[in-house]
């Protein structure tokens, strides 16, 4: 399928796509630059390179700690939504039951409805619980949230592998359970390694949630939110640098995975 | 193929999980905003002051109202945006185009926060954009209603979701063959007419989704308005935040809740039964 | 191949054509899609693009839409530059190979689209579009969804699309391919049965070779981006020039060999020519060569002993593949004779060994 070359013929749509793409960039690369600016937020332009701000940083204690919390929870998560998002994936490709289509609502819900909704709830939920408010709390409520997106990634990939190779194993004696184990995760391995990264970093930059369900310890990104009410210090713009640095990394991870996935089930199907 | 055992394994923990985490909770959600609080201390009293109180002052109205507008200032805005980057990438983006596309996902999955926090840094009076019109020599004085305003707060909400509007306007355009593009072309339909004739009416579907998602995220937004919004651009989350927090009114702060969960509701049934109708194939 | 000799377009009257293709190459990247094609196709006429996949010929009928752009080389179309033409603005339309309907517009809809956009007034498109629905017989059909149509059904409605513009050119891009054995042949005869019909140029891409047979007024075959080969069905089929040709349309026997003093010898098989020594090729058709039971030959006949070897069944003829002796098979059809076996007489007349170069 080829596209004519008709850039040169929309001069205009490619000049507006640019600026829409520079607006996207720009509060970002002014971010990236100011971090590396002495006299800190603010003024233009920046004169005076240093790092001083990643080297306040890197001393700061609590931010480390915070991050260390973020860790503990998204590892967590990762583990809660993926184990949950898995089944929940099987069942809404496999079986059916009353209430299934009331099932898959639900289940995607966290997903378009407002953090809030879904942080309040599940807070008066532990209230009512008794559960004291504390990093377990936010783990329940990242893998909660967390679980829809699991679910649609597994789902399609559920949905690219080849229904016949279950059936293959099945024939030659296999019991659904060795199916499960030796052929079905097997194949899903892509899509659970995209799906974890998805999940771990939706879960390390999670705040709507995690807002009401926090306790006493922070996470990075209500680690930041609390300093950002305080005042405006390049050390934010500092650590922000980095976060985008580490999600840039980790999203063209996740794009190569998820690539690779869809080329090895294209390639499965193709080889006569 | 799968036996009964099987599927009620597989299909039991996840169905518990939402019961317990999500149905039960939203439920809860549902029942508080039908009780109340007497004296500072939660009443499980069933009646519907709470509603009456959103009703009868009209400060709520107002504040919802403003929600609206500034939601739908920001799915419009990321429309505009987002369409016409989604329909470049698609067709006239050639050989560049998985690149274009993984650079329009990457600012997807920077921290929200640190986008919010950016623009933060732009706006305000001692901000860089200030500093930069001054530095240039088009204003002496800084320009003030840039930050802590609903622009603001449009603004950085739109910068937020343009990717996400991106992504299934994206999606439905890939999926037009383009034999059809082709065809409108044989037929004697030029580029632009082609667009409205055949490419715009069949990526409804994609451009429905993608705008609900963005009018629905950003009338629940209380991070925003708390970043750049000041007073003037309070959104109605914000109110429920601060019933939760500083003013102990939980069953007040549920019934907003519930009223913003069924306005979604409703959205999501209306755009639902619209891309049915909508889309072909 | 291209210098083979390409006959004119043959028209009842002496317009000059309506399709002018001036030495057209098109490459992609490195590679060389279409190489040096001049051709020429007449008013009224059908001419079939044959090959196989990646012979060029779909890249050539898209240029001629406007869907590519050629490296060099022009396209004349009623005696104007059609090349420099972006396609919604050349008098040419197309009938796609999976159809192409909108799905998001019905039946009638999908018809009245070229229409439509050219502004065509409404009363005149009601006719138009009903009329050409009625001549692919889809009237009852009007006001259905492409979705719902069989593949059969969208093919029609595809051409009542692209005719009812009134073309002066009509591309069909293998429309037929993905339609099942009998369908495709019923189709086949109301394709020809219209365009005899409306008297319009159709310019039909294929890679079936009966398909271009039955249709076609003259045969375009396309080989690796080069013409083979421009003819009518019936002298391409009988005068093959080369040995593809040969091949490619209906089956042949390849016999290669050398005339020496006037004797052509290919393997066991001699017979006099009135040609120069050379290295020589012949192309024997197997329906050519009949069996002598009495042992006797004509005059301008040639004989030969062969064992039947195998036997396959076709109903009206049966083909057989013989040994003549030193591994030398040939495939004779034969006329239901029942079945053979053991050594036989064949013989073939001298004029149908066709030469044909490699």
């Amino acid at each position: 399928m080829k596209d004519s070359p008709s850039t040169r013929r929309f001069p205009l749509l490619a000049i507006y796509a640019g600026l829409v793409f520079a607006f996207i960039y720009l509060p970002i690369v002014v971010l990236i630059l100011y971090s590396f600016n002495r006299d800190g937020v603010g003024g233009f332009p920046p004169q005076h390179l240093t790092l001083d701000w990643y080297r306040q940083l890197f001393a700061d204690r609590s931010i480390w700690d915070s991050v260390l919390n973020s860790l503990i929870v998204a590892g967590g998560a990762v583990a809660l939504s993926l184990t949950l998002g898995l089944l929940a994936a099987l069942a809404l490709d496999r079986a059916s039951f009353p209430g299934k289509s009331l099932f898959r609502r639900l289940v995607l819900l966290p997903l378009i409805l407002p953090g809030i909704i879904t942080g309040l709830s599940l807070l008066m939920f532990a209230v009512i619980a008794g559960l004291q408010l504390s990093l377990f709390t936010v783990f329940l409520g990242h893998g909660t949230a967390l679980m829809s997106v699991a679910t649609t990634e597994l789902f399609a990939g559920l949905q690219k592998n080849d229904r016949a190779m279950e059936e293959a194993s099945l024939d030659l004696g296999a019991t659904p359970w060795q199916t499960f184990w030796r052929i079905t995760l097997p194949n899903l391995k892509l899509s659970l390694i995209a799906a974890g990264l998805l999940t771990f970093t939706l879960s390390m930059d999670e705040i709507a949630v995690t807002f009401f369900l926090i306790g006493r310890d922070n996470t990075l990104p209500l680690e930041i939110w609390g300093r950002l009410r305080r005042g405006i210090t390049p050390e934010i713009n500092a650590v922000s640098t980095l976060i985008f640095a580490v999600s840039v990394v980790l999203i063209i991870v996740w794009y190569r995975i998820r690539m690779r996935a869809g080329t090895e089930a294209q390639q499965l199907i193709e080889t006569p | 193929m799968y036996s009964r055992a099987y599927k009620a394994i597989v299909s039991a923990p996840p169905l518990l999980w939402v019961a317990l985490f999500l149905l039960l909770p939203y439920a809860l959600m549902f029942a508080h905003s039908f009780w109340r609080v007497q004296d500072g201390v939660l009443v499980h009293h069933w009646n519907l002051s709470n509603y009456q109180k959103l009703q009868a002052n009209p400060l709520y109205a107002e504040v919802l109202f403003r929600t609206m507008r500034i939601a739908g200032s920001v799915m419009l805005c990321s429309l505009l945006l987002g369409y016409p980057l989604a329909y470049y990438l698609s067709f006239h983006s050639g050989p560049r185009k998985e690149l274009l596309y993984q650079l329009v996902i990457v600012p997807l999955w920077v921290s929200y926060l640190v986008r919010g926090y950016a623009w933060k840094t732009i706006l305000g009076s001692e901000g860089v954009l200030n500093g930069f019109l001054r530095y240039a020599h088009i204003t002496h004085e800084p320009v003030s209603f840039l930050l802590y305003s609903p622009f603001a707060v449009v603004l950085m909400l739109t910068h937020i979701y343009t990717p996400f509007v991106f992504l299934p306007i994206y999606a439905s355009l890939e999926h037009i063959p383009r034999p059809l593009v082709e065809a409108s072309q044989d037929l004697g339909a030029s580029p632009a007419s082609t667009f409205f004739r055949v490419i715009l009416p069949l990526s409804m579907p994609g451009l429905l989704a993608g705008a609900t998602f963005a009018f629905v995220l950003a009338l629940g937004d209380f991070l925003a308005p708390l970043l750049v919004g000041g007073s003037s651009g309070t959104m109605i989350a914000n109110i429920v935040q601060t019933l939760f927090g500083a003013t102990y009114d939980w069953p007040l702060g549920a019934a907003i809740s519930v009223c913003i969960l069924l306005m979604t509701l409703s959205l999501l049934f209306l755009t639902e039964r619209l891309e049915k109708r909508w889309s072909f194939k | 191949m291209s210098s083979a000799v390409i006959p004119q377009a043959t028209s009842t009257d002496a317009n000059a054509p309506l399709l002018e293709v001036r030495t057209i190459a098109k490459r992609f990247g490195s590679r060389e899609v279409l190489k040096n094609i001049s051709l020429n196709i007449a008013s009224g006429e059908f001419l079939t693009l044959l090959g196989e996949s990646g012979s060029g010929k779909t890249t050539l009928l898209r240029l001629i839409a406007g869907f590519e752009q050629p490296t060099s080389g022009e396209v004349w179309m009623s005696g104007e530059r059609l090349d420099t033409l972006p396609p919604y603005k050349r008098r040419v339309n197309t009938v796609f190979q999976n159809y192409a309907l909108f799905p998001h517009l019905r039946v009638r809809d999908n018809v009245a689209y070229g229409l439509r956009v050219r502004g065509t007034l409404k009363n005149e498109i009601q006719g138009r579009v009903d009329n050409a629905l009625s001549m692919v017989k889809m009237s009852e059909f009007a006001d259905a969804q492409p979705s719902r149509l069989s593949g059969g059904q969208q093919q029609r409605v595809a051409l009542a699309r692209a005719l009812v513009n009134r073309p002066q050119l009509l591309l069909l891009d293998e429309p037929l391919s993905a339609l099942d054995a009998n369908l495709r042949k019923q189709m086949q005869s109301e394709l020809k049965a219209l365009q005899r019909e409306l008297g319009i140029t159709f310019l039909f891409v294929t890679h079936d070779q009966e398909e271009a047979m039955a249709l076609s007024d003259r045969i375009a075959l396309l080989k690796d981006g080069g013409l083979e080969q421009v003819a009518s069905p019936r002298e391409i089929y009988a005068h093959p020039a080369t040995a593809y040709t040969a091949q490619f349309i209906g089956q042949t026997n390849l016999l290669r060999g050398e005339i020496r003093r006037n004797i052509a010898t290919c393997g066991v098989l001699r017979w006099p020519v009135e040609e120069a020594d050379d290295a020589v090729l012949f192309s024997l058709r197997p329906e050519t060569i009949r069996l002598s039971p009495d042992g006797k030959r004509q005059i301008n006949e040639v004989k030969f002993r062969a064992t039947v070897r195998q036997q396959i069944y076709g109903g009206a003829s049966e083909l057989l593949e013989v040994d003549c002796g030193a591994g030398q098979l040939l495939r004779v059809r034969l006329p239901g004779c029942g079945p053979l076996s053991g050594e036989h007489d064949f013989v073939f007349s001298m004029a149908d060994a066709i030469r044909v170069t490699d």
